[in-house]
């Protein structure tokens, strides 16, 4: 299979520093055509400095970075021709109505008129905001704020679509909103690169998730993968009718770690079957009985914060 | 890509931003307060209770009107920009750091010549010269890009607040009019007086003027021009050094 065909972002050896801090350490990654890729990190892991180099705003000390085969480095212009870029909330001129800012922002890749106006009118729609099309951004929520930075990135059809923290702040209704578009244009062929701090959001959205660290990528692979490689953070969560000694859980094999939350108990395990016929078996001895019980599976976040534990590192 | 396609989008791009600008920032509080109010008030400060020959100092004023109103949109435009967080939007599209530094420029120019040609129509009714039109439109055109071009200048220092960049604005604007032969007439300027003004890029601006309107002239043509050229190149090389040395602050 030619892997470089497939791809339509290829970063390698990339590196960015500021000052003494190292913001990139020499990433390596790729991305598929027509998937959505999560990149995670802890704040100040370099995700947003990934973001800016891919998007030529920002260039590299070293290293390369290609959009669709196209150096962004060597050729910017042409490079940013298919792309489309939401840097963060905020970012859309609140003087201007909705519609004048998706105008504007179509008029820089050189759209017919006609073609422009038409396609922010059917943005407007899609992102439910073709009533309040005519009214300045000021008088918008942060929700319908973001509705109208995102439809101003998808004016001109972009290949690839980078999202920095998309969801970050916004109501239920607009999270929704948005999750669902970014589902239905990766559907009809638009990579998706996302950066999120929200892990739930990198598990149900993304087919795979990059996590960087300090500049460096600590891990790359599907959410369930991920998951899997941390098996024993799998856990037994319960309470009962009465206090429970802690006696009741601990030295038992099964039990790797402890904590209480609460009135309830939650025992990590790397079997949770066995654990769960376990403390059966003992709360019929002691005359408890389960409130409640529940299974819980490795999750992302687990999975997150073991890859991403240390601090800041610098030159020497 | 051809170099047709990229002078094409970078032209392109220039015209987005300029239509930006003026969509955006002509009506915004300070450009009207230092560009329009304050002229007109020093203006004002200096003609009012004096018995002046207007007609000798109006093509100064009209120098001074244009190095104002042109150098007060571009000051604001990238602190704003960074501010409310659109910058490194604009950044993202197809254009790069010299399109929105040409594109800014551009717009300062618009605002002021539009203006100004408002100023111009008046004087010339009041005040009956003989007008080399030709010349004196290139001459509006060169002034106002120019001085526009070293608005764009100021705005590139790395500042929190917009507010900080109209003081520095502000501190180096008007010592700038002070030195440039509008207040003393370029005629009679000697010595320290005038090497100084040789400094100031409104003076070729006001000897170009005088030359339009009266017919007068302290330099040629050609060294006005030449000085009004090499000041743009020169604000415009800096602001595009700086624009990129400070790219990432207040990103």
């Amino acid at each position: 299979m030619n892997t470089a065909a497939e791809s339509i972002i290829e970063v390698k050896g990339l590196a960015k520093r500021f000052g003494k801090v190292i913001a990139l350490d020499g990433i390596s990654f790729s991305v598929k055509r027509g998937e959505i890729f999560g990149f995670l990190g802890p704040n100040g892991a370099g995700k947003t400095t990934t973001i800016r180099i891919l998007t030529g705003i920002i260039v590299p000390d070293a290293g390369d970075a290609s959009i669709a085969g196209i150096d962004i480095q060597r050729d910017p212009l042409n490079a940013k021709m298919r792309i489309g870029v939401i840097p963060e909330l905020g970012n859309i001129y609140v003087d201007l109505t909705a519609r004048e800012n998706i105008i504007l922002a179509g008029r820089f890749y050189g759209m017919f008129r006609h073609v422009l106006e038409k396609k922010a009118d059917e943005l407007l729609k899609r992102f439910e905001i073709y009533e309040r099309r005519n009214d300045p951004l000021r008088s918008f929520s942060k929700g319908m704020k973001q509705r109208v930075n995102i439809a101003s990135a998808l004016v001109h059809d972009p290949e690839i679509l980078f999202l920095d923290e998309p969801t970050s702040g916004l109501d239920v209704q607009s999270q929704r909103l948005i999750k669902g578009i970014i589902g239905e244009i990766n559907r009809k062929g638009t990579t998706i690169f996302l950066t999120t701090h929200n892990i739930e959001e990198a598990n149900v959205l993304c087919q795979r998730v990059g996590i960087i660290n300090k500049g460096r990528i600590a891990s790359i692979d599907t959410p369930e993968s991920l998951k899997r490689t941390f098996e024993e953070t799998r856990s037994v969560t319960c309470s009962f009718d009465m206090p429970a000694d802690i006696a009741l859980f601990e030295g038992n094999s099964l039990v790797n770690r402890l904590d209480r939350m609460g009135d309830k108990w939650r025992l990590y395990t790397d079997n949770p079957d066995e654990l769960v016929k376990y403390l059966a078996s003992r709360a019929s001895e002691q005359g408890l009985s389960f409130t409640s019980l529940e299974i819980c599976g490795a999750s992302l976040e687990d999975a997150f914060l073991r890859l991403t534990q240390g601090g800041e590192r610098h030159v020497s | 890509m051809s170099h047709e396609w990229l002078n094409r989008q970078f032209f392109r791009g220039v015209s987005v931003i300029t239509r930006k600008d003026i969509r955006i920032y002509y009506t915004k509080p300070p450009v009207i307060i230092f560009g329009l109010l304050f002229p007109l008030f020093m203006f004002l400060a200096f003609y009012l209770g004096k018995r002046l020959d207007f007609g000798l100092f109006f093509p100064g004023l009209l120098a001074m009107f244009i190095f104002f109103i042109a150098s007060s949109v571009g000051p604001l435009i990238t602190p704003w920009e960074k501010q409310a967080g659109t910058y490194e939007r604009l950044l993202s599209f197809p254009v790069t750091i010299n399109t929105i530094i040409l594109g800014d420029t551009v717009a300062g120019m618009v605002f002021s010549i539009m203006i100004n040609l408002v100023v111009l129509a008046a004087g010339l009714i009041f005040l009956r010269y003989d007008v080399k039109v030709i010349l004196l439109a290139a001459a509006v055109i060169t002034g106002a890009f120019c001085f526009s071009s070293l608005g764009v200048l100021l705005a590139s220092p790395s500042v929190p607040n917009p507010s900080y960049i109209m003081m520095i604005s502000s501190l180096i604007r008007f010592p700038l009019v002070f030195i440039s032969g509008i207040f003393i007439p370029l005629e009679t300027l000697k010595g320290v007086g005038l090497a100084l003004a040789c400094c100031s890029p409104i003076t070729y601006l006001v000897d170009l003027m005088n030359l339009c309107l009266r017919g007068r002239q302290r330099f040629s043509i050609w060294a006005d021009f030449a000085a009004l050229l090499f000041f743009t190149a020169l604000f415009i090389a800096s602001a595009s050094g700086i624009h990129r040395k400070n790219l990432m602050r207040g990103l």
